[in-house]
């Protein structure tokens, strides 16, 4: 297993540098010039040019390479122009967040779709199996910004139930001293349940939305792959030798159908990272895809690259852990890697 | 369970779950205190001489940092407060004494700045001179009223500044009640500033070191910031807001539904559809003012053909669809700056409207005349960061466009390019917006219609009779000389209608929208919100 995990990461190394160097790259081939940008509306040609010297935008690229490289293996990403922070710091706040959010849009997503997946296999044909098709449909076609408003629309504006989409916290709750990063759990530890109470609020739509949005890959492929395995022939065998349905689907069909469910899981994972950008700007979130955004509309050279380098590594990481899992699930694979 | 026990469990659990609406009471109390203002963008730098200091900043220094003088009110157009340009008080300094090459501030004897150090003298000039030292904006905006020069700032003694006058010009005064001169606390920033950042650039871009009425106490970027009130203020009556939270609110449709629902007190940057809803809805304020000093219009570059041939600008200048523009983009929420009588006398102001109309006989006949009988093609370009605007305006002006010939394509530039763009001088059809702080119609024409072509005049506009007449209404406005001001100022605003480079459409609105139990809100120049005067409850 190490041996396994020691070979990946070694793998990882050249991916890691093709995303140093191609990042470096795109983002110098942006369109617009930072310096015209950030020297204000007002600024004539030689402030545009003091600017560009200050940024260090006029030494020849291979010079800023080499400059950029040094400061990322110091651990400096440089800072951002537009929020005026060092990237490593704007990252290292936000990521928690968005990670919480796309974390917790994840586990209802499971909740909901793992379930209704098997049940439309074993069920194949009823009304559970076509309900589990519409609502997969339906999750999928829906954009995530327009769930997003949907629910603000109706929870929030009409109902009054959710609480106003102001990001992680109502602006009277000050956030808990940071353990994780992640407020459910740190408002925990510092058994501050009304703060809890207040961070799960603000979860619950946007969790809801990401869930929603990512329903249906999980929903079908649990349904495809547990058709599959229901029709061969150990669980054949073991519903002649007369053991109860419940294990038979759980137990011995289920187990061996999560592996393109995980698989699938990772995928999901990835895409809804993607997928958060919308779901920031609608609930005011401050996550590390809303600050991506706004700094490649800026653009702002430092926190594109600190963002897609912090994205390879998280994806890294992710395929490691699918992949140790894997063995975990199915000792074949250990034997094979 | 029976029927009816279930049925009031059901209404328990109902009022349980619309419990995160109702506060604790001490919750509300602190609710009744602080104000709650929502904006789509937020500061990136605390310090309005910093690198690339963005809007949002300068509504950050203003709260702040006091300056040495600031302006009266009066009641604006719309029967709102409104600052008065013409009226100076005084801010930090106590006495304002005007000489012939040079004016004099004794500062205010108890002000102090927020660590409690008094504000000196020295602290005036160390921060002037900062101002024009930077670079950049800041020191861009000090020589628009000629102070260039840290020899300009000379301390008399402790609490005694004197500002000499490189040269005589009217805007020197009002261009030190603007933001950038704010007077910050010198020896705190020593204290903090490197030898490789002398002005300590990197310390006031987090901290606000100002003697001014709110301190920022905490600040998120892209976030949140939060000001809380500085009860050692000595600049003006005390403030009523204890706590201002500014929160960043990405998507305009949330931003409605926050004020609609009472939980956000104040926001300024709705599209203009939700302003005249809400107004129409009458649960809001919404007070709309015309920005002062300030255009959108359509741009021509007057070197390149074929938009240097006259006739072909008015020729484009009869073809705009000017009314449908306000409808169906502005929601009549502007002030038009088209279709003047034709025996209307050109006023001793700017902005004023023009007398063009839509007429595409007119225009047509004129694009015949200036050899275009058949049209040509050509691109109009716009500012993708204000697409909510620009991108209708240019799409009724291509159809419009094209009933006289003129075959457009609609160039979609980014935010972060458009500068770069303009810059350039090579769009040749474009729509944008300039405003300017100090409101005189000679400052406006010098950074947009003057021949030294500073990078406003982005039609590349020359005219030796327009130079003539700009720099006779500055010297003649330096000097006092009125009725040679008022010729002047007629004589350039008639040569740029005449030649018509660009072609104002309307004057754009500043809308602003707070709940009912909101008011005290005051209209700057600088169009960003004054804390100082709001009062909530």
């Amino acid at each position: 297993m190490l041996g396994l995990i020691a070979k990946r990461l070694l793998l990882a190394i050249p991916n890691l540098i093709g995303v140093v160097i191609i990042t470096f790259l795109l983002t110098r081939a942006l369109p617009g010039d930072p310096a015209a940008y950030f020297a204000g509306p007002a600024a004539n040609k030689e402030a545009i040019e003091q600017i560009r010297v200050k940024l260090g935008l006029d030494r020849p690229l291979p010079e800023q390479f080499v400059r950029y490289v040094k400061e990322l293996a110091g651990g400096d990403l440089g800072n951002s122009l537009t929020t005026g922070q060092p990237v490593v710091t704007e990252i290292r706040n936000r990521l928690p967040a968005s990670a919480e959010l796309t974390l917790f849009g994840l586990v209802i997503s499971i909740s909901i779709a793992v379930p209704l997946g098997i049940l439309a296999a074993v069920k194949q044909g009823s009304w559970i199996d076509h309900a589990c098709r519409v609502v997969a449909t339906a999750g999928v076609s829906l954009p995530v910004f327009f769930t997003g408003l949907l629910l603000v629309y109706v929870f929030y504006f009409l109902l009054g139930w959710s609480p106003a989409p102001l990001g992680r916290l109502d602006v009277f709750f000050s956030a808990p001293p940071q353990v994780t990063g992640f407020y459910l759990i740190d408002s925990l530890i510092a058994r501050d349940f009304g703060l809890f109470r207040a961070a799960l609020s603000q979860l619950i739509l946007p969790g809801v939305t990401l869930g929603v949005f990512s329903l249906a890959p999980i929903a079908r492929m649990t349904r495809a792959s547990m058709l599959a395995v229901l029709g061969s022939d150990f669980v054949r065998t073991a519903r002649a030798s007369g053991l109860d349905t419940r294990t038979v689907i759980l137990t011995y069909a289920f187990r061996n159908a999560m592996l393109p469910v995980i698989t699938t899981l990772g995928m999901v994972f990835s895409f809804l990272l993607g997928a958060n950008v919308l779901v920031e700007k609608v609930f005011a979130w401050p996550g590390i895809g809303s600050y991506a955004v706004e700094a490649l509309i800026a653009s702002d050279f430092a926190p594109v690259q600190g963002f897609v380098l912090t994205m390879a590594i998280l994806y890294v990481a992710l395929n490691l852990i699918i992949d140790v899992l894997y063995g975990l699930i199915d000792p074949r694979v250990r034997l094979e890697g | 369970m029976k029927r009816r026990e279930f049925l009031k469990s059901a209404l328990a659990a109902g009022a349980t779950l619309s419990a995160p609406a109702i506060f604790s009471p001490a919750k509300a109390q602190s609710r009744q205190e602080t104000l709650l203002i929502v904006s789509e963008s937020g500061p990136n730098n605390l310090d309005i001489h910093g690198v690339g200091t963005n809007v949002p900043g300068y509504e950050v220094s203003w709260n702040c940092y006091d300056r040495l003088i600031s302006h009266e009110m009066k009641t604006g157009p719309n029967g709102q407060p409104y600052y008065d340009k013409d009226k100076f008080k005084m801010e930090l300094a106590d006495d304002m004494k005007l000489g012939d090459m040079s004016v004099t501030f004794k500062l205010k004897k108890n002000a102090v700045f927020q660590d409690g150090t008094p504000v000196a003298a020295k602290d005036v000039k160390w921060s002037l001179d900062r101002a024009v030292t930077v670079g950049g904006f800041p020191t861009f905006q000090m020589a628009a009223g000629s102070l260039t020069k840290p020899e300009q700032f000379v301390v008399v003694d402790d609490n005694t500044v004197r500002v000499d006058f490189a040269r005589k010009d009217r805007l020197t005064i009002p261009d030190l009640a603007v933001i950038v001169p704010c007077v910050l606390n010198s020896e705190l920033v020593k204290k903090n500033a490197t030898e490789k950042d002398p002005w300590g650039l990197d310390y006031v871009k987090q901290n606000t070191v100002g003697s001014g009425a709110y301190k920022v106490v905490s600040w998120v970027a892209g976030t949140e910031v939060v000001f809380e009130r500085n009860d050692k203020w000595t600049g003006g009556p005390a403030p009523k807001v204890r706590k201002v939270i500014w929160r960043m609110v990405p998507s305009a449709g949330n931003r409605r539904a926050l004020l609609e629902r009472g939980d956000a007190d104040i926001s300024y940057d709705l599209p203009n559809k939700d302003f005249v809803e809400l107004k129409s809805d009458g649960k809001l304020n919404i007070i709309s003012t015309p920005y002062s000093n300030g255009i959108q219009y359509i741009g021509m570059n007057v070197k390149n053909p074929p938009f240097d041939n006259p006739k072909v600008r008015q020729a484009v200048a009869y073809a705009i669809p000017y009314q449908k523009i306000m409808d169906a983009v502005l929601f009549g929420l502007a002030k038009p700056l088209f279709g003047a009588p034709a025996n209307a006398p050109t006023e001793v102001a700017w902005p004023q409207p023009h007398k063009f109309n839509t007429n595409i006989e007119k225009a047509k006949a004129l694009m015949a005349e200036a050899g275009y009988p058949n049209g040509f093609e050509t691109t109009i370009s716009f500012d993708l960061g204000f697409a909510g605007v620009n991108e209708p305006i240019c799409v009724l002006t291509q159809e419009s466009l094209a009933q006289i010939g003129i075959k457009c394509t609609i160039n979609k530039v980014p935010g972060a390019n458009w500068r770069t763009e303009l810059n350039k001088k090579a769009l040749p059809l474009y729509t944008n917006v300039f405003s300017g702080w100090l409101d005189y119609p000679e400052y406006f024409f010098i950074w947009c219609y003057h021949g030294k072509n500073s990078i406003f005049n982005t039609m590349s506009y020359q005219s030796k009779e327009t130079d003539t007449f700009i720099d006779g209404a500055v010297t003649a406005a330096a000097n006092g000389d009125k009725a040679t001001y008022e010729k002047d100022v007629e004589g350039f605003v008639d040569q740029a209608y005449a030649d018509m480079p660009r072609i104002p459409l309307y004057q754009p609105y500043v809308n602003v929208a707070m709940q009912k139990n909101v008011s005290g809100y005051a209209y700057w120049f600088h169009r960003r919100l004054d804390y100082r005067t709001l009062v909530k409850g």
